[in-house]
């Protein structure tokens, strides 16, 4: 065998014909027409009503609203973060008792609609008037009405975490299940007791499984939290429906709540990329580029010589 | 004599219906390095695992430092222990994986010293300032901070030792710790477990160096199928099997 020396002899850049994509200019134009249709109603219909829209933007009860959005969307995901992680440990738990206690909870929260679920805590002092602390079938310490108790907000809490805390067990779950078994048999090895082995071992390399869909259900629940509108508590739909009926300006009120979903899930889509970004840190596949690193890259490096396969395939 | 640091009497597990090990007898004195030699599937590393109760025996007894794994003996019946009392007794013994299993969200510092905090309640500064000196031991004083994934094969064994060493346990259990290195990198954990073994640590190495357990051991046992089929002395096995399937295997491995 005989290795021969290129040098000098480095040969020309390949400068070939780019393949031709007629498929992809058909597609565009059809496209077009359609945005251009789009625009034109949007622009000519005056039913659409942007100025309303534009009017109830920033009034004062649909800002008021989308706090209340934002608030009720974040403790109820605590809530479900929390109730997900104990629920998930005690489905893998030895005892059967928890595991079994953990696995109805989730057959039943994940099994009925969150809708119904909603309106049923909305509705319990229907139920059981009175909530008191005391003696099981004994003596009764202290004693609340239902009414008092359970208000829009905490049967809004009550719906919306429970429910989640049955699907982010599951999400918890999986991720602890792709942690590799012999980091469990290397904490056991140590002498480390299921407790802390969950915190300390297992729990953080679940992380980066657990984080993306923790995001998307984030932006899940910033949606669902419409439903509350069922239980009067003002968050941003229900007081656009209450805009709505006083002015019979439905549409724009529905465009304007959409715009406000829009730009509160896309805050939270950047966000949500920044802390997988930040979880993936010290696995073996490289970062996605941030936006900036990706404008820039492409301002610095037009043309780059290209790596020389014959050196890639090494390893 | 002195109580032996492991003494198995027909231990025997199953998976199932498939019995792994089928009456294991054996001893290892304190300061013993006793290297357990066989053909994969033969049930060395079930009974490594045995020992420190990751695997619960079917049958048989097995005892370290004169008590029995995993159970108590009172009016003549066995009684399960508590997983306290388990996991206490996991600490006086220390375990070396063929795949490492070092903590990877932990740097080589981070995974000496967080077990005999968490475990053993130890004083931090205690469990850190011999973290820092078992990573020198084994050669790694330069590595501290690095994590498990900056480290080579080897390197991440040396701290997975290091890792063990730190709970000072009284018998150390090696799990074929060579098998998933590159050749160039097996002398330098061989090396650092030399040193234990020089310094009177009570050893259990399921391995197929068979260099090392002429050299290093004190008994070698030979296993096939779930039973022992022979041992001695290293270099006296090695050289002079007195077993067609002892003779076999190592006309493969030398």
């Amino acid at each position: 065998m005989t290795i021969e020396s290129d040098e000098g002899h480095r040969p020309d850049e390949i400068r070939a014909v780019p393949l031709r994509h007629p498929g992809r200019w058909a597609a565009t134009a059809a496209l077009l027409v359609l945005a251009a249709m789009l625009v034109h109603d949007a622009v000519t219909n005056p039913r659409f009503g942007w100025g309303a829209v534009g009017t109830y933007f920033f009034a004062s009860p649909v800002v008021s609203g989308v706090e209340k959005t934002l608030e009720l969307t974040f403790i109820a995901m605590v809530v479900g973060v929390v109730l997900g992680v104990v629920f998930a440990v005690m489905r893998l738990s030895p005892n059967p008792i928890l595991s079994g206690a953990a696995w109805l909870y989730i057959w039943f929260f994940r099994g009925t609609p969150v809708y119904v679920q909603l309106l049923f805590w909305y509705v319990i002092s229907a139920l059981q008037p009175t909530i008191s602390l005391g003696i099981p079938f004994g003596p009764e310490f202290v004693t609340w009405s239902s009414n008092s108790l359970v208000t829009p907000l905490v049967a809004a809490i009550l719906g919306f975490g429970l429910n989640e805390g049955a699907y982010y067990a599951e999400i918890v779950r999986a991720g602890i299940l792709a942690v590799d078994h012999g980091q469990f048999e290397a904490a056991q090895s140590l002498g480390m007791r299921r407790p802390a082995l969950m915190r300390r071992i297992v729990l953080p390399q679940a992380m980066r499984v657990i984080v993306p869909p923790t995001g998307n259900e984030t932006i899940s629940m910033l949606k669902t939290t419409s439903l509350a509108v069922a239980v009067t508590y003002p968050e941003l739909f229900d007081q656009a429906q209450n805009i709505a009926t006083r002015t019979y300006e439905v549409i724009p009120l529905y465009i304007m709540a959409s715009f406000w979903y829009l730009l509160m899930t896309t805050v939270l889509t950047f966000g949500q990329f920044y802390i997988e970004r930040y979880y993936a840190r010290g696995s073996s596949y490289s970062l996605p580029l941030t936006p900036i690193q990706r404008i820039r890259r492409n301002l610095t490096t037009l043309r780059r010589i290209p790596f020389s396969p014959s050196t890639a395939g090494d390893s | 004599m002195a109580e032996p640091m492991v003494r198995a009497e027909a231990v025997h597990k199953r998976y199932g219906l498939v019995e792994v090990l089928k009456g294991i007898t054996l001893q290892v004195a304190p300061r013993e390095v006793m290297c357990l030699l066989g053909p994969s599937g033969s049930g060395k590393s079930t009974f490594l695992r045995c020992v420190n109760h990751l695997e619960k025996i079917n049958s048989g007894r097995l005892y370290v430092d004169g008590a029995l794994v995993g159970y108590e003996e009172r009016g003549g019946r066995l009684h399960e222990l508590p997983e306290r009392e388990v996991c206490r007794r996991r600490t006086e013994i220390g375990m070396v994986f063929q795949r490492f299993n070092l903590f990877p969200h932990m740097t080589a510092f981070e995974n000496v010293a967080v077990a005999p905090v968490l475990v053993k309640k130890e004083p931090k500064a205690e469990a850190e300032r011999r973290a820092q000196a078992l990573l020198q031991r084994v050669g790694l004083s330069t590595k501290v901070d690095a994590y498990p994934n900056q480290l080579s094969g080897g390197q991440q064994q040396r701290v997975a030792i290091a890792r063990a060493l730190a709970m000072q346990p009284k018998l150390m259990l090696f799990d074929e710790p060579t098998s998933a290195l590159d050749p160039e990198l097996v002398g330098e954990v061989l090396d650092v477990m030399r040193g234990l073994a020089e310094e009177g640590m009570t050893m259990i190495v399921v391995t197929h160096e068979i260099g090392f357990a002429r050299e290093v051991g004190d008994t070698l046992v030979f296993m096939d199928e779930g039973v022992v089929v022979e041992q001695g002395a290293p270099r006296e096995v090695i050289a002079n099997p007195q077993h067609e399937r002892t003779k076999a295997f190592l006309s493969k491995v030398l």
